[in-house]
């Protein structure tokens, strides 16, 4: 799955075009003096969904700033698909899901005219809607269960509604490559659920989803890479041998909360088996194993606990 | 009735009143972008940032509205400049910027006394306004008109969203930099039917009004441009019977569609929200 090439009918901008993302030794330093990111590395493929897991401050959104082309990196590169910043760009291989707090709630805009945002790319100069862009607009909502909701201001959603709207204009561009902040943030199980579903529908159509998340606990669920950030990449690769409780604890330093329960305190009998509970502020991740973080990490109550 | 035709048989008072609505409709058309970003005070800002250039351009005998233009546009850069390269919020910045370009301008009148006086600026003069002063307006307004109808809706993704804009290959610098142009420009057309000191009226209001009755885009420009240009040509109209200032009876219009507006709008006006609100206890009311 994760080698297979993606494949967007009709996508006029990024047609044929193989997700990846690739970010070498990028250093971005603010007018400021202020290094955000320094020398941050690491590569992705299509059919990947990522976390992207770090602190506030850790330059998560200065990442995201740099694949976007909104800083340029004072050192090194960032090649989306196999092209430059810019190129990729044009070429509408990038979607961005942006987080609530960026939005204007206000704005006098439907939910079907922000979906339609996204087929701008594919318009011509006068950005007059073909009849195929409504069909996406209407397909892409309908993804998301959204369709009923088309001719609503987009303030009058909830947070969890006003998310999908923003996911299917994602949809609705067909990036191969969707950029993700904080999609779980105000939004209620329900729809991260849904969300996560249709993450993975994406993967299997091979798209790259990079997602900054706080929601320690949900990132095994989803995620098949993880990309670990404290103003540089302190570790990147599958989850499973990633996504540790050691490099949690360097990634986050003091800030997590951190709860292991072993031998008495778990069990009456001998037991090797242990507990450790890693701890934002939101979900906690959960860890079961012998004393160390090789078995991959659960969400499940254990009856022993 | 004879009386009512009266001001459609002066070939200044025709004049005054297709100019007026024209420049009203330019203005309200940028109104709906304007108000939506909190950046309403920028027309102010251009209003009283092409005063300098106006003065200089009388000066040295050049066209007016050339001078006003590039005066307004160094203003523009300059709060651009200054907001990028510093920590300030964008009120200081145009609080500083446009102050500093009227007091410029002030200095510039009051020490190289010309043909123009302060008060023509600040308060307009369209019932006095010269053949080549229509064109030049004439000018202004079609490029403008033309070039927002072309891309309001790139600039609503813009003005929305600007890092998806980026996503879809859209230079939102680019087109920002077209929008302001086109404030200035229009700033400076504005001059001539409501002064220096209205010009925030026209590119606010009709906007404001129109955002009160309409959730769609699309819609709250029409209405917008509408509200502009209708009370524009009013204004100047009724300025013939009352004998009172253009500008000033043109913004009066303006405000008493808003109120209107404020109280009436079928969704967002405050007795629609009342109504809501009744009808919502009423029904809490009920077990």
């Amino acid at each position: 799955m994760s080698s297979a090439p993606v494949f967007l009918a009709g996508a006029s901008g990024a047609e044929g075009v193989v997700a990846s993302l690739s970010v070498r030794d990028v250093t971005v330093a603010y007018p400021s003096g202020v290094t955000a990111l320094l020398d941050a590395t690491f590569e992705l493929g299509a059919g990947t969904i990522c976390g992207l897991v770090g602190v506030n401050g850790s330059g998560k959104s200065t990442l995201f700033k740099a694949i976007m082309g909104f800083v340029r990196p004072s050192r090194g590169e960032v090649r989306i698909c196999g092209l430059s910043v810019n190129q990729a760009l044009k070429r509408c291989c990038v979607a961005y899901v942006p987080q609530s707090e960026e939005v204007d709630w206000n704005f006098p805009v439907l939910v079907e005219d922000v979906v339609m945002m996204g087929r701008y790319g594919h318009m011509n100069f006068l950005r007059i809607p073909t009849a195929k862009d409504k069909e996406k607009v209407t397909e892409s909502l309908e993804r998301v269960n959204m369709l009923r909701f088309r001719h609503h201001q987009i303030g009058e959603l909830s947070g969890g509604q006003k998310k999908r709207v923003f996911l299917a204009r994602a949809l609705a561009q067909e990036a191969p490559v969707i950029l993700l902040d904080e999609p779980f943030t105000g939004v209620d199980v329900k729809t991260e659920t849904a969300i996560i579903e249709l993450l993975r529908q994406l993967r299997a159509s091979g798209h790259l989803m990079l997602v900054s998340t706080h929601n320690l606990g949900s990132v095994p669920d989803f995620c098949d890479q993880v990309v670990l950030l404290n103003r540089t990449v302190l570790a990147s690769g599958p989850t499973a041998t990633t996504f540790t409780p050691q490099n949690l604890e360097r990634a986050f330093g003091g800030v997590l909360r951190s709860f292991r329960i072993a031998g008495g305190d778990l069990h009456d009998d001998h037991d090797a088996r242990s507990v450790t509970v890693l701890t934002d502020d939101e979900r906690p991740v959960v860890y079961y194993g012998e004393g160390g973080p090789e078995e991959e990490p659960l969400r499940r109550t254990d009856k022993g606990a | 009735m004879q009386e009512l035709i009266a001001p459609f048989l002066y070939d200044y008072m025709l004049k005054a009143m297709f100019v007026s609505a024209l420049v009203g409709a330019v203005c309200a058309f940028l109104s709906a972008f304007l108000m939506l970003k909190g950046w309403s005070l920028m027309g102010d800002a251009l209003g009283h940032a092409v005063v300098p250039g106006v003065a200089g351009a009388y000066l040295l005998q050049l066209p007016y509205a050339a001078g006003a233009f590039i005066s307004g546009m160094l203003a523009a850069l300059g709060m651009a400049f200054v907001k990028q390269r510093t920590r300030l919020r964008e009120d200081a910045v145009i609080g500083l910027v446009f102050t500093t370009f009227f007091a410029a301008g002030l200095l510039l009148a009051s020490i190289y006394p010309t043909s123009v006086s302060i008060q023509t600026i600040v308060l307009g003069n369209i019932l006095g306004i010269s053949d080549e002063d229509v064109i030049q307006v004439i000018i202004i307004a079609a490029v403008s008109l033309t070039i927002l109808i072309a891309k309001w809706r790139d600039l609503v993704v813009v003005f929305f969203d600007e890092t998806h804009a980026r996503t879809v290959g859209i230079n939102a610098f680019a087109l920002k930099i077209v929008f302001f142009t086109l404030l200035a420009a229009c700033t400076v057309a504005a001059l001539q039917t409501v002064g220096a000191c209205l010009v925030i009226a026209m590119v606010v209001t009709p906007g404001a009004t129109a955002y009160l009755l309409t959730d769609r885009f699309g819609r709250l420009i029409i209405l917008s441009v509408l509200i502009g240009a209708g009370t524009s040509f009013f204004g100047a109209y009724i300025s013939y019977f009352l004998d009172g200032a253009t500008g000033g009876l043109i913004v009066t219009l303006q405000t008493l569609l808003f109120l209107a507006a404020f109280y009436l709008a079928p969704k967002h006006g405050v007795l629609a929200g009342r109504r809501r609100q009744s009808s919502a206890s009423s029904e809490g009311a009920i077990p």
